[in-house]
């Protein structure tokens, strides 16, 4: 369980975590979800101890971290995969991680198997491939068998294989009861894994619940609505208060009113339907509407109304 | 590789897993013997030490065998230990590296993921590291002790460890090379970055005796007694000096001279802790 309260840090002007709250549940996957630089590292960072927190506290499992007396049965971290010696093999690498918590040695050539590192176990870890040293830094976070797992960003960069044989293992650890903690700024990473969800923008906390209730609480449900009636059904539409743009390819797309709605006013006032189709909101969507106005850094649409790629006039 | 889901991970038995002292030691043993860097620096220590008393030792007793020759020499166990001059360094670049590599290559943020208690971190990797400095600087020491005693042997300049003093001098100078290794160290941990350690620890040992020599000359005599034994690479040095010292100038005696030197090395490594432990890893 890691629990964090009134949790904030400052790096000089910069509000990098802006009072957050939240608490992350075993049994689990939790996603932590942000746009990049939305604080979600530094919130790690300071889980584990590496950043003191300006103000507010973090704890694991109701300490501290950097008080717990058996760290890496506690937490089991990757939060860079580059973050080791490149001149020592896998093995060695992890063999002092292992003796740091007098864990017994035969754990690291399990771990090594098991993230399928064996053949390379023996090679300095500079050579590695980015979904070797990935793998490098999940079995550093395995070693302990731990309660509690904090990914950061672990898909970014994998081949497809790589990130199935991830999204595959972390159901697999939640599964086993272990909490899952785990950062991305891509939304359908986490459709496809997490269960709950921890969303930050700027620093603040803006969502703690379910994906499908983020989902629900977040995008407007729109329908997709194809008539030869266009015309009588805009009106009655407008009347009963649902909105209409046209969809263009032929039919158009309604917010405000569900499908069950438009299908009965159809039928009441006799007007045909070619098509009636909900669209589900992604994820992404979801948190492009919420995040929108948390994003760091905006970048201009190339090409938009606002803001021409060229500006064509001279001087 | 297989991307099927993996199997579970074995449980580990509760008691399991407790971070120690102990292990940190372990921990830092497999560290400091994993790099390809410890045993170069070990290695050209040990050659520079023995290469450089063998020239020195070589040379005194090649002058001694001239015809007519009246050499004398009253510090025969400092002369086979004139390697210490370079040898300071060398393992100044090690005492450095041991540090900074944590914070160069990110390793920190993997080693205090998993050992969460910095003044046990820093402890235990200062320690291992003096250990294994020490005990490769006492096979140094003694190596280059014994070759150029056996050169100057020859002419019957030689000496022995039975002499007064004697014994102190080659122990000194591991222990000085040690403490160099550690005065290193804690500037490593102070400016967390390779170079600035290196050239911080050659600064103070190196440089600032070289400035001291050429300018003590201007100031008055009564003051450079007085600076000249501060001088880091004096106070050290003074552990592993035989006979008359100082060229006429007042230095401190062994023992105080070198606790003067750990002083120093005491001072970097408690102000590098002192950030370590505030300081964002």
């Amino acid at each position: 369980m890691i629990e964090a309260r009134g949790l904030s840090k400052r790096y000089g002007d910069t509000l990098a975590v802006d009072n957050l709250s939240f608490s992350v549940a075993p049994g689990k996957i939790t996603g932590f979800l942000g746009p990049n630089g939305a604080g979600k590292t530094t919130t790690m960072r300071m889980i584990l101890g590496l950043d003191e927190p300006t103000s507010g506290q973090v704890t694991v499992n109701g300490k501290p971290f950097t008080k717990a007396a058996q760290p890496m049965r506690q937490v089991g971290a990757l939060l860079d995969a580059k973050a080791l010696h490149g001149g020592r093999s896998a093995y060695n690498h992890l063999l002092c991680l292992a003796q740091s918590n007098n864990l017994p040695a035969k754990r690291v050539s399990e771990v090594i198997g098991l993230v399928g590192l064996t053949e390379v176990a023996k090679k300095r870890a500079k050579g590695f491939s980015l979904g070797m040293g990935q793998r490098l830094g999940i079995a550093a976070a395995l070693l302990g068998d731990p309660e509690i797992l904090m990914f950061d960003e672990p898909v970014n960069g994998l081949d497809p294989e790589g990130i199935l044989w991830i999204r595959n293992l972390m159901k697999a650890l939640a599964a086993e009861g272990r909490t899952v903690f785990v950062s991305s700024h891509l939304m359908s990473e986490m459709e496809n894994t997490a269960d709950h969800l921890l969303v930050i923008g700027r620093g603040k906390l803006i969502a703690d619940c379910t994906v499908d209730e983020f989902i629900a609480a977040n995008s407007q449900q729109t329908v997709r609505v194809r008539t030869p009636q266009q015309d009588q059904l805009t009106k009655l539409i407008a009347s009963a208060g649902g909105t209409i743009r046209d969809s263009g390819d032929g039919g158009v797309v309604v917010t405000g009113l569900d499908v069950s709605q438009i299908g009965d006013l159809a039928y009441d006032n006799a007007v045909r339907l070619h098509e009636l189709a909900p669209i589900h909101a992604s994820l992404e969507e979801a948190f492009m509407d919420l995040t929108a106005s948390s994003v760091q850094f905006h970048a201009g649409v190339p090409g938009g109304a606002d803001q021409p790629v060229l500006t064509g006039s001279g001087v | 590789m297989v991307s099927e889901a993996p199997v579970a991970v074995t449980a580990l038995p509760a008691n399991a897993g407790n971070a120690s002292f102990l292990g940190a030691l372990r921990s830092e043993f497999t560290k400091i013997r994993s790099v390809r860097s410890t045993y170069w620096t070990l290695l050209t220590l040990v050659v520079v030490m023995i290469g450089i008393s063998a020239a020195a030792c070589g040379g005194a007793a090649h002058a001694a065998g001239q015809p007519g020759s009246h050499v004398q020499i009253d510090n025969p166990a400092t002369i086979s230990l004139f390697g210490l001059i370079l040898g300071q360094l060398i393992i100044a670049v090690l005492g450095a590296l041991t540090i900074t590599s944590e914070f160069g290559t990110g390793m920190i943020r993997t080693s205090l993921a998993t050992m969460p208690r910095r003044g046990t971190f820093v402890a235990a990797k200062a320690l291992v590291f003096a250990v294994v400095t020490l005990v490769v600087s006492l096979v140094a020491c003694f190596g280059a002790f014994f070759l150029g005693q056996a050169l100057l042997s020859g002419h019957h300049l030689g000496t022995s460890l039975s002499q007064p003093g004697v014994l102190r001098a080659v122990i000194g100078g591991a222990l000085f090379l040690t403490a160099c290794g550690m005065l290193s160290f804690g500037l490593g941990l102070l400016l967390r970055h390779t170079a600035g350690g290196i050239s911080a620890a050659v600064g103070l040992l190196f440089v600032l005796f070289v400035l001291w020599q050429i300018m003590s000359d201007s100031l008055p005599l009564s003051w450079q007694g007085d600076i000249n034994r501060w001088i880091p690479f004096n106070a050290g040095s003074s552990i592993w000096r035989t006979g008359a010292q100082g060229g006429g100038l007042h230095v401190f005696s062994p023992w105080i001279g070198f606790a003067v030197f750990c002083g120093y090395a005491a001072v970097a490594i408690a102000g590098g802790m002192y950030l370590f432990r505030k300081r964002n890893a």
